[in-house]
């Protein structure tokens, strides 16, 4: 499964991609909205779900290789952020859906690792 | 899919990219052998076995016609008929590439059509040259090997750093400067960091750890200090040593900062999802050694500690004592 199946399946606005979204795989998936969790917690390649929209999201996926951050409940990144995904490759994904929904309907289309 | 590690699909992935960054004009042979529809198929076979090609494009009047193969050769000698015309054996079916389009255009039509090799014209419709599945497995890989020349070249310089410059004891020391509040740059030293380790020939776990115990410290001075900080790594084959240090305003009570969860961050930070009391945690996780050092007025000192194994060493194996 790749992104572009979880972009279409989940009906998700990607605001950048980091590379085009049909190769990239994503390794499993994480959610928090406290960033040292997400720091302790998500693995190489993780699709991380979070309501936080704001730069420093950009960073932790950098630092930790996710395969895209999926921003939920409608929070809107800003011009920053947007410009720091894309200098850094970062793919940011978002959506009106609460967190719970989108962390569940991954696991139905098999996304089941951590 | 499952079977396919990490690094293969790292792989996939760039060769996918390079299939649409491509053109098809910097994968095909511009050295293109053609024939006229009034040629013999004699000329075709002559041609194929001179030229060690497998088909020639059919061009009449300057333009492109039609395909003759291998394949129509063969039905031409299985009735003894390789004098007659290209004409009656050519196939007109008119299947090519632009040479503008982009390599995965090639790719997919080899895969829809069967064919082995397909003309490639330009905007006029001129025939320019010719691609085969070949062609495109060598222009990929050339332009894999140019990619990667450049990261390459940086690394292999960072990574005999400490083989090219004779001494007892090297060290390489990095400083960042780190303000109080800035959220919008947090996460940039360590970023770098983590970067110029793995040019350093650091592995991905090793570069990871780094990266862990260098951005916890980095949001700790952004969120907690009063003028910000330095952070100075320093890096030597062996160990790295990483020290976080300001001015204030200091730590009441050190093992309380210590307890999981335990924070002193302001709502409007943790709002933005720091603060969770879990940074000291994280960089406990990710260092050998840890040694914090405080005093409330005049400042805090966090010195970490990892000590890379024989295979993390960022020295080359082979390399004298």
């Amino acid at each position: 499964m790749n992104l572009q199946d979880i972009v279409d399946q989940l009906d998700l606005n990607p605001y950048t991609q980091g590379k085009p979204l049909n190769t990239i795989e994503p390794s499993g998936g994480y959610t928090s909205d406290l960033l040292s969790c997400v720091m302790a917690g998500a693995k190489q390649g993780n699709i991380w779900i979070t309501l936080q929209a704001h730069v420093n999201i950009v960073a932790v996926a950098a630092l930790l290789d996710l395969s895209a951050v999926v921003i939920t409940e409608g929070a809107q990144p800003d011009t920053a952020t947007i410009e720091r995904a894309l200098e850094q490759n970062i793919t940011l994904l978002g959506t009106n859906q609460p967190s719970y929904l989108v962390a569940g309907k991954l696991w139905e289309m098999g996304l089941k690792s951590g | 899919m499952d079977t396919i590690t990490d690094q293969q699909a790292q792989g996939i992935t760039r060769v996918e990219e390079l299939a649409y960054e491509l053109k098809v004009s910097q994968a095909m042979s511009t050295n293109v052998k053609t024939v006229t529809p009034d040629m013999q198929m004699n000329d075709v076979l002559e041609l194929l076995r001179n030229e060690h090609i497998s088909g020639a494009p059919v061009i009449e009047n300057g333009e492109l016609t039609g395909v003759v193969s291998i394949e129509d050769l063969i039905r031409s000698m299985c009735i003894c008929d390789t004098s007659a015309p290209i004409r009656d054996f050519m196939s007109r079916k008119l299947i090519f590439v632009h040479s503008y389009d982009p390599l995965v255009k090639a790719i997919e039509e080899f895969t829809r059509t069967k064919v082995g090799r397909l003309p490639v014209v330009n905007e006029e419709g001129k025939l320019v040259g010719i691609i085969t599945k070949g062609d495109v497995t060598r222009g990929v890989l050339i332009a894999l090997q140019k990619d990667v020349q450049v990261e390459e070249i940086r690394r292999y310089r960072a990574s005999h750093l400490f083989e090219d410059i004779i001494s007892d004891r090297t060290t390489l020391v990095l400083r960042y400067q780190i303000k109080a509040n800035d959220f919008i740059h947090g996460g940039t030293a360590s970023s770098n960091i983590k970067r110029a380790l793995v040019r350093l020939g650091a592995n991905q776990q090793l570069a990871r750890r780094c990266g862990i115990a260098i951005y916890e410290s980095e949001m700790n001075l952004i969120i907690h200090t009063l003028y910000g900080g330095t952070i100075r790594v320093e890096i030597e084959p062996n160990h790295i040593i990483i020290e976080a240090s300001d001015e204030g305003p200091g730590i009441i009570d050190i093992a309380k900062a210590m307890q999981p969860g335990f924070t002193t961050a302001p709502e409007e930070v943790r709002e933005l999802g720091f603060g969770a009391g879990m940074g000291l945690n994280n960089i406990m996780r990710c260092v050998d050694h840890l040694n914090l050092e405080s005093s409330p007025g005049r400042g805090t000192k966090l010195e970490m500690k990892i000590f890379l194994t024989p295979n993390e060493s960022l020295r080359q194996p082979n390399s004298q004592e």
